[in-house]
């Protein structure tokens, strides 16, 4: 799409969509509303929003700050959700036909940047903010906005700009690379600059906009040991260090770093498991939480809504809306059957247990303070993490699925990608 | 008619966030489907934070009924509903254009015109966009509210400091 100059494909229908039981779902709708609009369980999207995390993963020593040097920002408050929703957020809308709304709008009210606006959830302010040093919600706000304008990804770019600030106070990169910037931690003016450099790839911003992976790679002299990005996707902001079951669930995503993939860290931060510790069954709860995601992301649910729902509630509007038989255990096998497509795509483009990895930072930095203080993964960890998911999973040690599995969710088609791999 | 005028669905745009769960809710009511095309009440946002929703408005002496160059559409004398006689109306659009809010609209299939019409079919006579407002934004409402409610906001800015610290 960059090649043709093509932002964005917007398609609008005009057909009818039929519903099969209209007084049911009507119903069922009623009740969803109701829990969406009431429910403890999404007040945290209809409040503070996201951001909201920025205290709480704080506190939990869990915040990606400075490029992933520390879980613990000392300037959290100024780039906190508290914070931003006082001072900035003027209005709160919605997403189509959603009862819920989070969608946090923020205007910079003064200053050089007056009436810049822009959506901020914890994300990308976790990657403007704390990842680069930033305690100015106006820097975080402006690159936001320029990010949205230029069709950016808004944490891909965060935090790839901060792992520039680290080369640049380690001298890897200097002014003349910057085009005159002073890139440190902090320099919300110069993280701005560096966003529209990117986007016109400008200066060292023609290799920064290849993403953290090739810009280290080129950049060289050690940096790869701290480009954080899991399959070439740069990292997002929770810091898996001390959030074992959620890191298990990253470094087998099958689309690199994610957070859209399981939303393991839930177990790690409720405190249901020791998310200091490694033991069998995280397999199970990672193994879980992917397959209903495939489930939300194919019935286009929204996961700020994920604990209304369970596969039994999803079956039941689906027959609403379609009249066709469905149960929750089918819903929940064809979860499944998506996890494993995934990989079997995965495994046919040649990827490897190998690339179910860690950032290095995360298994040799242990978190230097703050309550999670010393915590990382190990190469053992993440070994017997993998192990129990793909044992879980039905996938052989080298995280491929064997062809018992492939007969169990009726995708034998795809035997042939299996079955070199399976020879040995 | 009533003195204090027609009755008829208005959005408070400090409230609405542009969901646009009256439109599909319309539509479900109308036709049985889900097709914002089908819906007679519609949302408007203007980047990046303005959101409302417009229905008809009942004017008094509605500018659409004189358009018509047919005749097709009456105003109800009792509650001042616009009524389109489906016979006469042939989805010229002179009314859609007279409209000065966009309130009228061209059903996709019969190509004739639709308008609110307060949900008049049900028996409970409740505007379903009304019931179903998340936000509460929506309510069905006449120009003598709408009047007071404005009066109380303004005297409520201009006596703010008596009112919180009395």
């Amino acid at each position: 799409m960059g090649s043709k100059n093509l932002k964005a494909i917007a398609v609008r229908g005009t057909n009818d969509i039929p519903v099969a039981d209209i007084e049911g779902l009507r119903e069922h709708c009623k009740e969803l509303y109701e829990e969406m609009r009431h429910s403890p369980k999404t007040a945290k999207y209809r409040t503070l929003g996201t951001p909201a995390n920025v205290l709480a993963l704080n506190k939990a020593a869990a915040l990606p700050t400075r490029n992933y040097q520390s879980a613990t920002f000392e300037k959290a408050e100024l780039v906190s959700g508290e914070y931003l929703n006082e001072h900035f957020i003027v209005k709160i809308q919605g997403c189509d036909a959603c009862p819920m709304r989070c969608e946090h709008v923020a205007m910079i009210p003064d200053g050089p940047w007056k009436g810049t606006t822009a959506r901020i959830p914890y994300e990308p302010l976790m990657a403007f903010g704390p990842y680069c040093g930033v305690d100015r919600l106006e820097g975080v706000i402006k690159a936001k906005e320029l990010c949205d304008k230029y069709g950016l990804d808004a944490i891909s770019t965060g935090i790839i700009i901060g792992f520039a600030m680290e080369c640049f106070e380690r001298g890897l990169i200097d002014e003349k690379d910057t085009g005159g910037l002073d890139l440190r931690f902090g320099n919300y003016e110069a993280m701005v600059a560096m966003v529209e450099k990117i986007a016109f790839r400008k200066d060292i911003g023609d290799l920064l906009a290849e993403g953290v992976k090739r810009a280290s790679e080129k950049i060289g002299k050690g940096s790869e040991e701290f480009a954080s990005h899991i399959k070439g996707v740069e990292t997002t902001g929770y810091d898996l260090r001390g959030l074992k079951t959620c890191a298990l669930g990253y470094a087998v995503s099958r689309r690199g770093a994610d957070h859209q993939r399981h939303g393991s860290y839930g177990h790690d931060l409720s405190g249901e498991v020791d998310r200091f510790k490694v033991e069998k069954g995280r397999g199970k709860l990672v193994m879980d939480d992917e397959d209903i995601y495939c489930i939300f992301d194919a019935m286009i649910l929204c996961k700020f809504s994920r604990r209304l729902w369970n596969y039994d509630r999803i079956a039941r509007i689906y027959r609403e809306v379609t009249g066709l038989p469905m149960t929750g255990e089918e819903m929940r096998k064809a979860g499944e059957r998506i996890s494993n497509l995934g990989r079997l795509y995965n495994i046919r483009e040649g990827l490897t247990r190998k690339d179910d990895h860690l950032p290095p930072r995360v298994m040799k930095m242990p978190i230097p303070s703050g309550i999670a203080k010393g915590s990382y993964v190990s190469q053992e960890e993440l070994d017997f993490l993998l192990d129990d998911y793909y044992a879980t999973r039905g996938w052989t040690r080298d995280g491929v699925p064997t062809l018992e599995k492939l007969k169990d969710l009726g995708l034998e088609e795809y035997a042939y990608i299996v079955k070199p791999k399976l020879k040995k | 008619m009533s003195r204090t005028g027609f009755m008829f669905v208005a959005a408070d745009p400090e409230k609405c966030v542009g969901c646009r769960i009256c439109e599909y809710i319309c539509s479900l009511e109308k036709s049985g489907t889900f097709n914002p095309l089908r819906s007679r009440i519609r949302v408007v946002r203007i980047y990046p934070d303005v959101n409302l929703s417009i229905a008809c408005r009942l004017c008094e002496d509605a500018p659409c009924v004189k358009a018509c160059p047919r005749d097709a559409l009456a105003q109800s004398e009792e509650t001042g509903i616009i009524i389109v006689d489906e016979d006469k109306c042939n989805g010229c659009g002179w009314c859609i254009e007279a409209c000065d809010f966009g309130a009228l609209m061209l059903d996709p299939d019969k190509k004739i015109v639709m308008v609110c019409d307060l949900c008049s079919h049900r028996s409970d006579k409740k505007p379903q966009c009304v019931e179903w407002c998340p936000e509460e934004a929506l309510s069905l409402t006449n120009r003598v509210i709408l009047a007071q409610k404005a009066r109380v906001s303004a005297i409520e800015k201009l006596f703010k400091a008596k009112i919180e610290t009395p």
